[in-house]
């Protein structure tokens, strides 16, 4: 298994030139070839979310998609949501409405949220819990990362 | 949210000090860093190798021969000769010691136990070798279950267990005879829980980095109690603790599962030994589902002898723990059953007590503790006994409730345990107030008159927590946890670090432990560092578990910031010239009651180093005190209601609306608070209704997948009401009680007993954990058919 197929990955913006294996996750190629530790990996097998990011404008699931699959596409992961110094309003919503607590699975939803905001930004209650409800947390009870989305979900529509 | 006793919600002064942290919610400052995705989490790192390790495929059998693919890197038990097994140890309660080797020898004792290590440069090709090493295992009869493990003609798993109980605890009050016989009703039930898997988001990972130099290793690894861990590998591979450092980076989630020793652990650091190497191993979620740790799998048989006023007079229990195949360290597998023996009377008040605990060993994954302990099936035992009994009497649960709950405080337990101050009838009352029965019972009959079926759930329970190293030493452990140590060190540009032996993974206590000592030193808890998982950075402790750490680790902090207090006071009253006890610290400054005549404390802390020629040796130099804190423990208590509707078409149940009255004693942070309480709910909902590790006859597991074993989502968790009081505890010195598993110790009670409300008019009643759709199909079928 050691045939491997050049390819670019473009992550927040920055072109990584990388040589992956045909059966490398996206998640894999971005945590190791690539480095950006953020993205989370929790179950490999498309449950839990943990290992969300967002593929040219659509959350996906880093380990149900191949590396090869992603060459030359746009790929935004935690690292890339805040602007510098500031946080995007996601980041900030979570943090002011204890959304998290071991922080696991929080890039997942951080890049879930921000992806279904982006795309629909008036998303009723009901929706977003449906697409809140792909992901697992297993420290909040999801109360406040609820909380958080739709404070969130506010202050990205300003 | 009502909140009955407010924190104190002055920004200034309520303690001459300055603004008062404690109490307040404070944003947390574990979170910058985790929002941008820059937490340190045991697989970021590289490693020059890493493993794979072949599970045994089969639940019992004999281990004759391991083939490896040529010219692959594999190591086996007889590479490991001179290694010790991990054997934990009881001196009590009949315990009989095994070994648990770190790969299997010569027999297999549960599907997923280590059997083999590959070692590679990548994970895909350690993983690929894996998939060729060949197992020749005789397979013999396996037992998965309990009870079947102690019939006379099941196999022995251990042959140093003949009959396979590994322990048994008894219990029986002098006047229990008379009182039974004396008894007006007597109630019994079989409650039945089933097995779960804690299920932290990040699986369990170690990296072993080896220094040439020193010849020291640095295992970075998933795990809560980091002093512990290095402890008990060098015990077992034989070397000094001075040559290994353990890290716990942030750790996503643990939950009690990484609090036990994971023997993969220390092959890891036996490996970075031997190759002189870094090597790594992240466990992939099919291994957390069955070689982890699991919990919680006991046949309770519970009876009630009522007087003829429904007050509860004797209880008579058996509890049966499945311990799976090996005892876990440190605890033993005498955790589960013997905190069941000991706490099963919950907050009722009875006299006399008759018990059997049993902890059986099977061909299933080994037990360990799993947030709640026990608690969360013996709450959801006596709660349904409760309420079979309210129903025998004709009586209201409440009422039930009401006539036995404990009220007078401190109370010592019918096994010896002392409450203090709480408020259990208090937490009821507002519980029942605040969610309106009489105009639920409306709802519920009008929605019953059209084909739906609402039910409401009560349970009332106190949980013990922070408790010490007396209460551990109780159940005989060899190893006794309970203490904690801090050091508060104010540096000379007078920022404080707080070095901890504990181990926080989410429980924010580094932004709890800054608030206890912003309040003592005047600072903002921007100033404080609390520096937690590293044996080489941090004093000797226990780590975080059984809801302990912000009281043990946080009396310890107050303890040390109390004595740092002490001298930068006397350094203040030096510089400025008063008595130290005119001076106050608040703000970042020491100042003079009543003047105007101010110091920053950062120029205190500068010179309590470089200027100690000043104080005349009356204070010693440096800023830096140690605290240690060993408390008796205290009880928090709390009162939950679920309300539920039952599709009895389908058995799906929907929790509707899930309400809280509870009583953790002193806040420090509500928010934090609140969020704990909210992630222990969500766990005991998936407890009541969804997550069950289910082994087949040949013990086989069929639930290794996160799409078998089913923990809940934002689906499942309706919105949850929060109510507090504030009992302040004398047995903590901050106050505060601990509240990290009281989530999960009362919601399986409150959802079951509420699904049987809903079934009521059914004349079935369930008595599980989980209430899973079949089941409740098969007793509403089983009913439809005996009509």
């Amino acid at each position: 298994m050691n045939n491997k197929t050049n390819i670019t990955l473009t992550i927040n913006g920055r072109d990584h030139a990388i040589a992956v294996e045909p059966r490398r996750t996206l998640a894999d190629a971005i945590r190791e070839d690539c480095g950006q530790t953020g993205t989370h990996i929790g179950c490999e097998h498309g449950i839990c979310g943990a290992c969300t990011v967002i593929v040219d404008g659509e959350p996906v699931r880093s380990c149900l998609m191949f590396a090869v699959q992603a060459d030359r596409k746009k790929i935004r992961t935690v690292e890339g949501l805040a602007d510098g110094e500031k946080l995007h309003p996601m980041q900030q919503a979570f943090m002011d409405h204890h959304g998290l607590q071991c922080g696991f699975c929080t890039p997942g939803f951080l890049m879930l949220a921000v992806g279904v905001l982006e795309r629909e930004p008036d998303i009723s209650d009901g929706d977003l819990l449906d697409v809140l409800s792909s992901n697992l947390c297993r420290c909040t009870g999801y109360q406040n990362i609820i909380k958080a989305v739709r404070a969130a979900a506010k202050e990205m529509r300003k | 949210m009502g909140r009955t006793t407010a924190p104190p919600k002055s920004e200034h002064g309520t303690r001459g000090s300055g603004m008062a942290w404690v109490g307040r919610a404070v944003r947390r400052l574990e979170d910058p860093a985790l929002v941008r995705g820059q937490g340190h989490f045991t697989a970021n790192a590289p490693a020059a190798y890493w493993v794979r390790f072949v599970r045994s495929p089969v639940a019992a059998g004999q281990l004759s021969k391991i083939g490896a693919p040529a010219g692959a890197m594999v190591f086996t038990a007889d590479d490991l000769k001179g290694v010790k097994k991990i054997t934990p140890m009881l001196h009590k309660f009949s315990y009989r010691p095994i070994g648990q080797p770190l790969l299997a020898e010569s027999v297999v004792r549960f599907v997923g136990e280590p059997v083999a290590v590959v070692v590679a440069t990548s994970a895909a090709e350690a993983e690929d070798l894996s998939e060729q090493v060949e197992l020749s295992i005789d397979e013999t009869r396996a037992i998965s279950d309990a009870r079947m493990a102690l019939e006379a003609s099941a196999p022995s798993v251990h042959v140093e267990v003949p009959g396979n109980v590994i322990l048994e605890g008894k219990v029986k009050t002098p006047g229990f005879d008379e009182t039974w016989a004396d008894a007006d009703k007597i109630i019994k039930l079989e409650a039945r829980s089933r097995r779960q898997n804690a299920t932290p988001m990040e699986p369990r990972g170690g990296h072993a980095s080896y220094e040439a130099s020193s010849g020291r290793v640095t295992l970075t690894c998933s795990t809560q109690m980091p002093h512990l861990t290095r402890t008990a590998i060098c015990d077992v591979l034989g070397f000094p603790e001075s040559d290994l450092r353990v890290i716990a980076p942030d750790v996503g989630g643990g939950f009690g599962q990484k609090m036990s020793l994971a023997g993969e652990y220390v092959v890891l650091v036996w490996l970075a030994r031997k190759l002189k190497a870094s090597v790594a191993w992240t466990e992939d979620r099919r291994e957390n589902l069955i070689a982890a740790f699991h919990s919680r799998d006991q046949y309770i048989t519970l009876e009630g002898a009522f007087d003829r006023n429904a007050r509860l007079t004797a209880l008579k229990a058996d509890i049966i723990a499945n311990v799976g195949a090996y005892s876990c360290f440190p605890t033993t597998c005498g955790v589960e059953p013997l905190m069941a023996m000991a706490e099963l009377p919950g907050p009722y008040d009875v006299q006399q007590y008759q018990c059997l605990a049993r902890g059986v060993v099977t061909n299933t994954c080994t037990m360990a503790p799993y947030r709640g302990v026990s608690r969360p099936v013996i709450t959801f035992t006596i709660e349904r006994l409760m309420d079979k009994a309210a129903r025998a009497f004709r009586i209201d649960p409440i009422d039930i409730r009401r006539r036995n709950l404990v009220d007078q405080f401190p109370y010592k337990s019918v096994t010896g345990l002392e409450y203090d101050e709480a408020t259990y009838k208090e937490a009821m009352e507002m519980a029942v107030k605040a969610i309106d029965v009489p105009s639920f019972r409306k709802r519920q009959k009008d929605a019953r008159a059209a084909g739906r079926h609402l039910g409401i759930g009560f349970s009332t329970f106190c949980e013990r927590t922070g408790y010490g190293s007396p209460a551990f030493a109780a159940r005989g452990m060899e190893i006794t946890p309970g203490w904690e140590t801090v050091i508060v060190t104010v540096d000379p540009s007078g920022f404080v670090e707080a070095r901890i032996g504990s181990s926080p993974h989410g429980q924010g206590l580094r932004t709890t432990l800054a608030q206890i000592i912003a309040d003592e030193l005047g600072l903002a808890p921007e100033m404080i560092r609390v520096v937690h998982g590293d044996t080489d950075r941090t004093p000797y402790g226990w780590g975080t578990f059984a809801a302990r750490s912000l009281v043990i680790s946080g009396g310890a902090t107050l303890i040390a910031a109390r004595k740092v207090r002490v001298t930068l006071l006397k350094i203040a009253s030096h510089l400025l010239e008063a008595a130290p006890d005119d001076i106050l610290l608040a703000d970042g400054m020491a100042k003079v009651a009543g003047t105007d005549r101010t110091i920053p404390i950062a120029m205190l802390a500068r010179e309590a180093y470089m200027q100690t020629h000043r104080f005349k040796g009356e204070i010693e130099p440096g800023l830096s005190e140690t605290g240690h804190y060993d408390p008796p423990g205290t009880f928090s208590n709390a009162c939950h209601v679920a309300i539920v509707e039952v599709d009895v078409e389908t058995g799906h149940v929907r929790v509707e609306k899930f309400l809280v009255a509870e009583d953790a004693g002193r806040i420090i942070n509500p928010m934090i608070a609140d969020g704990q309480v909210h992630g222990g709910i969500a766990q005991g909902i998936g407890n009541a209704l969804l997550e069950e590790i289910i082994y087949d006859d040949n013990g086989s597991i069929l639930t290794a997948s996160l799409a078998d074993y089913l923990p809940p989502t934002a689906h499942e968790i309706p919105e949850i009401e929060l109510h507090h009081i504030e009992t302040p505890s004398q047995n903590s010195i901050t106050r505060a009680k601990g509240l990290g598993e009281g989530g999960t110790i009362g919601a399986p009670a409150a959802v079951i007993n509420a699904i049987n409300d809903a079934l009521s008019p059914f004349g079935v009643e369930i008595d599980e954990l989980p209430a899973t759709p079949q089941r409740i199909r098969a007793l509403l079928r089983a009913k439809e058919k005996a009509v």
